[in-house]
């Protein structure tokens, strides 16, 4: 399984195993990563499941959709190069060690 | 100091869990109890009437905290437990296994439940409501028997609900009618020209739509076989989806003398009408300041109420009172509702109506109360802002294609930043 790692607001580290063909929100959202609300659970529609993903990782994702960008202009906490939503971010293999940070807000 | 009961949370869904996390944020180092009537842990519902019609995947994919989260905090999850009653005098509550849970404080977070229909029929088979995992895979289940059958769906209530339940099942190939006893779709809360824009795309995707439908009574044997309407015609269905609304469950609070209306009343910091107890999500009504009662159920004002009632626990006043917002699919249209429409004197337009792909923006008395976008994604987010922040687009400024929403907000900055 997939390992990916979520930073939360205050620094601190959680190393999550995640099914492949799930998202990061999902994972994050059922093991209580705190800076992470993700109302909509999932459907593009609120954008608080904002991170931020760590290098080198930014790279190897696909980009984001035109919806996910809009969303990703008016996130709470302030937008950078390597804003997500992490419902977005779906988990391969190839993603194994995967790292993002949650902001402090998300709405 | 003598060792407290616990606090005790009644409902374990979106609005529980927060209270309980809530209550560690705030620095609550006492006992925790979450007490659930369902068998599965913690889970999201918004999917369970949109992806997961179409995909039904393991309860575990639409977790909302899982056990090990939840024990990190210490926060003890009891499920399939159904509370009796609550006897606030001792301060406890009945189970109805025959336990007693003694509490400290009290947080109910009991939910709604579907709206039934009582028409003759209505208990028949394959007659289906949702509200849990459940109930969403005996929905999906219907629908594809339907469409390898050969037979109707016929979906009662043009709400948000019966029409992602439509939409779903049109994509699952099955025939689709919704009866509405209205003259128009999600009349309660959308204009006109956001109702005909979704009418045309359901019939766009072959849904047979039916409105002014007084449904009068189920037939079938065993199984529902047909729908009657007062006008005399019969619907073959090969299932029926219920979908006209929720009620809230406020049956234990009103049992137990808490002031309820259709709803258990509360303040805008989740306070009941029992100062030991506090009430959070879509089992509340809540007072708002010009005295009209409020019933939200979205997973927003359970987030939010959550987090003022575990405040209000804590002897803190947090209230809520950022804009509501909601949203639905249906097909690739993704509407999202932001505000209280309720009230409105005028409605503009930006966008295309044909696409459709356009912004509705309420006003009454000429500032704006609320906006529905379909697939109109950044309006929706600046909207949304505008709104939290007070601030008011004219109505010729939002009908203006070219006029940018984000000026607003850059000017409230600018002008914060001057003031200070």
């Amino acid at each position: 399984m997939p390992r990916v790692t979520c930073i939360e607001p205050d620094g601190h580290a959680r190393a999550l195993s995640v099914d492949a063909g799930s998202s990061v929100m999902r994972a994050a959202v059922a093991a209580g990563v705190d800076g992470i609300e993700a109302q909509c659970g999932g459907l593009l529609a609120c954008a608080t499941c904002h991170c931020y993903v760590q290098p080198p990782w930014l790279d190897k994702l696909p980009p984001p959709s035109d919806d996910e960008n809009l969303m990703l202009g008016n996130v709470a906490a302030e937008r950078r190069p390597n804003s997500r939503l992490s419902c977005q971010l779906i988990v391969e293999p190839a993603l194994d060690g995967l790292t993002v940070q949650f902001p402090d807000r998300q709405s | 100091m003598v060792s407290q009961a616990p606090i005790v949370i009644v409902g374990a869904g979106q609005a529980g869990v927060q209270i309980a996390e809530s209550l560690r944020q705030e620095g609550y180092a006492g006992e925790v109890q979450l007490v659930g009537n369902e068998s599965h842990p913690p889970y999201q519902r918004p999917p369970l009437s949109k992806k997961w019609l179409l995909e039904p995947g393991v309860a575990s994919a639409l977790s909302l905290r899982g056990a090990e989260a939840l024990a990190r905090r210490r926060i003890e999850l009891r499920l399939d437990s159904e509370v009796a009653a609550i006897d606030r005098a001792a301060s406890r509550l009945q189970l109805a296994n025959g336990e007693q849970l003694p509490y400290s404080a009290l947080a109910l977070a009991t939910g709604a439940r579907a709206r039934a229909l009582s028409l003759p029929g209505a208990s028949l088979g394959q007659v289906l409501s949702l509200r849990s995992i459940a109930d969403s895979a005996a929905i999906s289940a219907a629908i594809r028997r339907c469409a390898a059958d050969g037979r109707p769906v016929v979906v009662i209530g043009g709400g948000f609900i019966g029409l992602e339940v439509a939409a779903s099942a049109r994509k699952l190939g099955a025939a689709v009618t919704v009866l509405e006893g209205l003259p128009r779709l999600m009349s309660r809360v959308t204009a006109p020209i956001v109702s005909e824009a979704f009418e045309r795309v359901h019939r766009a995707h072959g849904v047979e739509l039916v409105f002014g439908a007084q449904v009068t009574q189920l037939r079938g044997s065993g199984e529902v076989e047909s729908v009657c309407t007062a006008d005399g015609r019969e619907y073959a269905a090969g299932c029926v989806v219920v979908g006209i609304g929720v009620v809230p469950d406020d049956r234990l609070a009103a049992a137990a003398g808490l002031a309820c209306d259709r709803g258990i009343l509360v303040d805008d910091c989740a306070r009941s009408s029992d100062s030991s107890i506090v009430a959070a999500g879509d089992c509340t009504a809540r007072r708002l300041t010009d005295g009209r009662l409020l019933r939200l159920e979205s997973v927003q004002n359970a987030v939010e109420q959550a987090k003022s009632a575990a405040a209000a626990l804590l002897g803190r006043e947090r209230p809520f009172r950022a804009a509501p917002w909601f949203w639905s699919d249906q097909y690739d249209i993704k509407l999202q509702m932001v505000g209280l429409s309720h009230g409105y004197d005028q409605v503009v337009t930006r966008g295309d109506l044909q696409k459709p792909a356009f912004s509705a923006f309420y006003f009454q008395a000429g500032r704006l109360i609320a906006v529905d976008s379909l697939s109109r994604v950044q309006d929706h987010m600046q909207s949304k802002r505008l709104l939290d922040h007070g601030l008011s687009p004219t109505p010729e400024q939002a009908a203006d294609p070219l006029f940018e929403l984000q000026s607003l907000l850059r000017e409230a900055k600018l002008a914060t930043a001057d003031g200070a």
